[in-house]
């Protein structure tokens, strides 16, 4: 591989390499705590699980999902209101509100899958519909959480006793076994393909990338086993992003989000149920944005009215920045956690230097932009011939 | 005046990795009709868009002479200027605005205040009547056929004073009437002077239409025939084009037709899908045994299309009526998924619209029919699904560097290999070939045929629907006459002539 193909390739991972240098030495490293670092997954946590779900919208044709911010709202009030009205079992709780989410989905992606409504329609009614029953739900009050199994469930922190204490060692050793896994994983991959007389990528770029990310795992756990440890909330975000990692690039069911995105009549005339692709993408999308309201509800620690405003764009602009087409039919959603993660870190850097909330928006704007157009000039330039 | 009004000396363009023009020569006398024949890809629309200034002055090599001097086209709008106007084989009309606001576009006539609309509209209908175009300048795009189309498309030309006209492809939409129509204006305004330059695959119609025949192969000027008594040697085009003899257009096969009926259609019926009460396929009855290639012939909108796709899954059309038996059995195929079930495949004329993902690889393409086939539980294995498409671009010989390769990159002819392939891997009984050869060049050309050979050979029912009757009458065993919705004949390959076809179509139209 050339410097061209690599650099535009990794264009993003390169930007968020420069961007993560840039604040490093720009907040004189405090970027860096520990504390920051842990903080910079947890905050992001939201964002990171509705990105996957949006991936899969906007791999449908650019459709996005308005509601979902409304739908974190509605999905905390509920959860917020039965524990603290009702005193409801936690577990309880977290099944009956997913399940409401999986409806709310099953709602939007009925008119939009089956009646054809256009998706921006269709979720900017839901913005407004979903936000308002929340903030009835909630009385125009801020409801506490103070159920102790529910804040455990999504908020708590790993802690095995007798090898945790001042240094949380259970971290390290779980990035260490990780990186393991994936050498060993890697290998094994490659002895099967070799058997097979498939072809496969060359081994030293292959483990060399292996090699960077074992690093990348390695030092993030050392810098959480010097703050709390590993937070269970950076357990149910991985859980949902290896999921959807492996749904849309293994499964034939991922599969026929990029065919309906690429060519919608063609893929129709495959033989493949193109409405039930719309409605499963708008299920998932309310399912994650439930379970984004519940990891909220648990680090906040309160709902409000206000709660997951604006949210949908964070996830849209991840998903877009994460080189997600605005076309529809391609995207990853290794992408989109880069996406994710970079705007995290341009969140998480102008915190710490004070800067003006203001001014955050205008840099995710401005990145927002710099990112689409590159990829569409980088994409003309490399376009086909004639 | 200049002996030529055109000269291209020595054009070399070059994209990245690939020559697409080599040294290219070309030579337009004032007041002739010169065609522009090759293989696709061979680079004919590539050094149209050089003359037009589509790839601006700079980026190719050589000299464009035109009226006696050297051009530097930047942008189509100065070749425009100077009279130079391409028709691109993918009308450019916006299908929501009329026939007049679709002329002018860019080109405004403007008043006071605004665009000028009676202007507009009248010297719409103007150039119009110079083409023979019957319909009201306010009538939109959308409710006119393609043939009328073309001919906006050329009276747009007009109305920006062309002198030197190019067109790509102009007939490959168009059924033989249409064609006709619009060749013989051609030669109406080479009378009264204007020079056109014409790209086509037809070698009929360029035989009929052409002064001077340019033959370019892989980026390079092959040789000028000369055409002026229009009575060309097609087999001297052919090789020139191929690089080799073709000494047979259509390759030969055992004719083993089993007397097993693969798919019998009786009394099918359909009505358009928006206006209900229409009938686009009335009573319609075929068969087709294994081992047999049927095909269909008909002028456009004879309803043929519309037939196959609503037998393969009621793809189209409403309140679909008929018995439809394969292997004997009767089916009833609610969606497209029951009809690739029971062994059906439905090649689709629009291999770009309906057919392929331009953006995904060509493993993607291939395997997209019937995904399960290389999924356990579910799960794609990647690795299987590019042993496949490997083996399906041996097998049909599909030019591409690897799988890997965006089917929207290849040539015309290769994307319809894809396509094939495509439908090949659903492992269907009875395929329906809707225009499999349309656009694409000759040498492509007989390997579809070779490959539809090889799937009757091994006992597979083929329907080929075709609008050129010379590779209906080449390559079928029986063929079906549609019009207007019914059945009209049917007639073995052996006695049908393109004369008892048109006859027959004509007939019903009297009736």
């Amino acid at each position: 591989m050339n410097v061209k193909t690599f650099v535009k390739k990794y264009t993003m991972v390169i930007a968020l390499v420069v961007v993560f240098i840039f604040f490093s030495f720009w907040t004189d490293g405090k970027l860096l705590l520990a504390q920051n670092m842990s903080n910079l997954l947890l905050q992001n946590a939201y964002v990171l699980v509705m990105a996957c779900g949006m991936l899969l919208c906007i791999l449908t044709g650019g459709n996005i999902d308005l509601s979902v911010g409304s739908t974190v709202c509605l999905i905390g009030a509920i959860a917020a209101q039965l524990m603290s009205k009702h005193n409801m079992n936690a577990y309880a709780v977290i099944i009956l509100c997913l399940l409401l989410s999986v409806v709310i989905g099953m709602w939007q992606g009925f008119w939009i899958g089956y009646i054809h409504i256009p998706p921006f329609i269709c979720t900017l009614a839901g913005m407004f519909l979903f936000r308002g029953i929340g903030r009835a739900i909630l009385e125009s009050k801020t409801i506490a959480i103070n159920n102790k199994t529910f804040l455990d469930t999504f908020a708590s922190y790993i802690e095995i006793p007798g090898l945790d204490k001042d240094v949380k060692w259970s971290a390290f050793i779980a990035g260490i076994a990780v990186a393991c896994i994936l050498v060993v994983v890697t290998a094994f991959n490659r002895i099967k393909k070799a058997k097979k007389g498939y072809k496969q990528a060359s081994a030293v770029s292959q483990f060399a990338k292996i090699a960077v990310i074992d690093l990348l795992v390695i030092a993030y756990t050392w810098k959480l086993a010097h703050y709390k440890g590993i937070p269970v909330m950076a357990l149910w975000v991985l859980a949902i992003v290896f999921i959807y990692a492996f749904i849309t690039s293994k499964t034939a069911f991922g599969r026929y989000f990029y065919a309906v995105g690429g060519n919608e009549k063609a893929t129709k005339l495959s033989g493949i149920n193109t409405n039930k692709v719309y409605f499963l993408a708008y299920t998932s999308m309310s399912l994650l944005a439930g379970l984004s309201g519940l990891l909220i509800g648990a680090r906040i620690g309160s709902i409000n009215g206000d709660t997951g405003n604006s949210f949908e764009m964070d996830a849209i602009g991840s998903c877009f920045i994460g080189g997600a087409s605005a076309y529809g039919g391609s995207g990853t959603v290794g992408g989109v956690v880069v996406g994710a993660i970079l705007l995290g870190v341009i969140n998480q850097g102008m915190s710490i230097k004070g800067l003006d909330n203001n001014w955050q928006y205008v840099v995710k704007g401005a990145v927002l932009l710099v990112a689409v157009i590159f990829d569409v000039v980088s994409n003309k330039k490399t376009g086909k011939a004639g | 005046m200049a002996e030529y009004i055109l000269e291209m000396k020595n054009i070399t363009k070059e994209f990245p990795g690939v020559k697409a023009l080599d040294n290219v020569n070309l030579q337009v006398k004032p007041g002739e009709i010169h065609a522009l024949v090759g293989e696709n890809g061979a680079g004919k629309s590539t050094l149209m868009n050089v003359l037009s200034g589509t790839y601006p002055f700079g980026s190719y090599t050589g000299d464009i002479i035109y009226n006696g001097e050297e051009c530097k086209f930047k942008t189509l709008h100065d070749s425009e200027e100077k009279g130079i106007v391409i028709i691109h084989q993918e009308l450019a009309l916006i299908p929501e605005l009329s026939i007049g606001e679709n002329m002018f576009l860019g080109n405004e006539r403007k008043g006071l205040l605004g665009i000028d609309w009676d202007r507009t509209y009248h010297e719409a209908s103007e150039h119009m009547q110079q083409v023979g175009l019957k319909e009201e300048a306010t009538t939109l795009i959308k409710d006119i056929g393609t043939g009328k189309q073309q001919l906006v498309e050329i009276a747009k030309a007009l109305s920006k004073d062309v002198k030197l006209l190019i067109l790509d492809e102009p007939t490959s939409s168009l059924n033989e009437e249409d064609s006709k129509m619009l060749l013989d204006l051609l030669i109406s305004f080479k009378q009264k002077g204007m020079t056109s330059i014409i790209i086509s695959h037809k070698l009929n119609e360029i035989s009929y239409v052409a002064d001077k025949i340019t033959v370019i192969r892989d980026g390079s000027t092959i040789e000028t025939i000369d055409n002026a008594d229009h009575n060309v040697d097609e087999a001297r085009i052919i090789s020139g084009m191929v690089g080799r003899e073709l000494s047979d257009r259509y390759p030969s096969r055992e004719h083993n037709i089993s007397d097993k009926v693969g798919m019998e259609v009786k009394g099918w019926t359909v009505h358009h899908p928006l206006y209900t009460e229409k009938k686009v396929v009335d009573n319609v009855s075929f068969n087709v045994h294994r081992g047999e290639i049927v095909g269909f012939s008909g002028l456009q909108g004879a309803g043929r299309t519309e037939l196959a796709m609503s037998i393969f899954g009621r793809s189209y059309g409403s309140d679909i009526s008929g018995e439809l038996k394969i292997d004997g059995e009767t089916k009833e195929l609610k969606n497209v998924r029951d009809a690739i079930k029971a062994g059906l495949a439905y090649v689709t004329e629009d291999r770009k619209g309906n057919g392929l993902i331009l953006a995904d690889s060509i493993a993607k393409n291939v395997t997209m029919s019937r995904l399960e086939k290389v999924c356990s539980k579910g799960i794609i294995n990647i690795d299987k699904e590019n042993a496949v498409a490997e083996e399906y671009r041996e097998k049909l010989r599909t030019k591409t560097p690897s799988v890997q390769q965006a089917v929207g990159n290849l040539s015309g002819g290769n994307q319809q290999k894809v396509l094939l392939s495509k439908w090949m891997f659903a492992d269907p009984e009875v395929l329906i070939l809707d225009e499999p050869t349309r656009g694409i060049d000759v040498g492509a050309k007989y390997e579809i045929y070779c490959i539809m050979n090889d799937l009757v050979a091994q006992g597979k029912s083929v329907v080929m629907i075709s609008s050129e009757m010379p590779e209906l009458l080449g390559m079928c065993d029986r063929i079906y006459v549609m019009n207007e919705g019914k059945m009209v004949a049917e007639m073995p390959a052996s006695e049908a002539t393109q004369e008892k076809i048109m006859a027959a179509i004509l007939q019903s139209d009297k009736k």
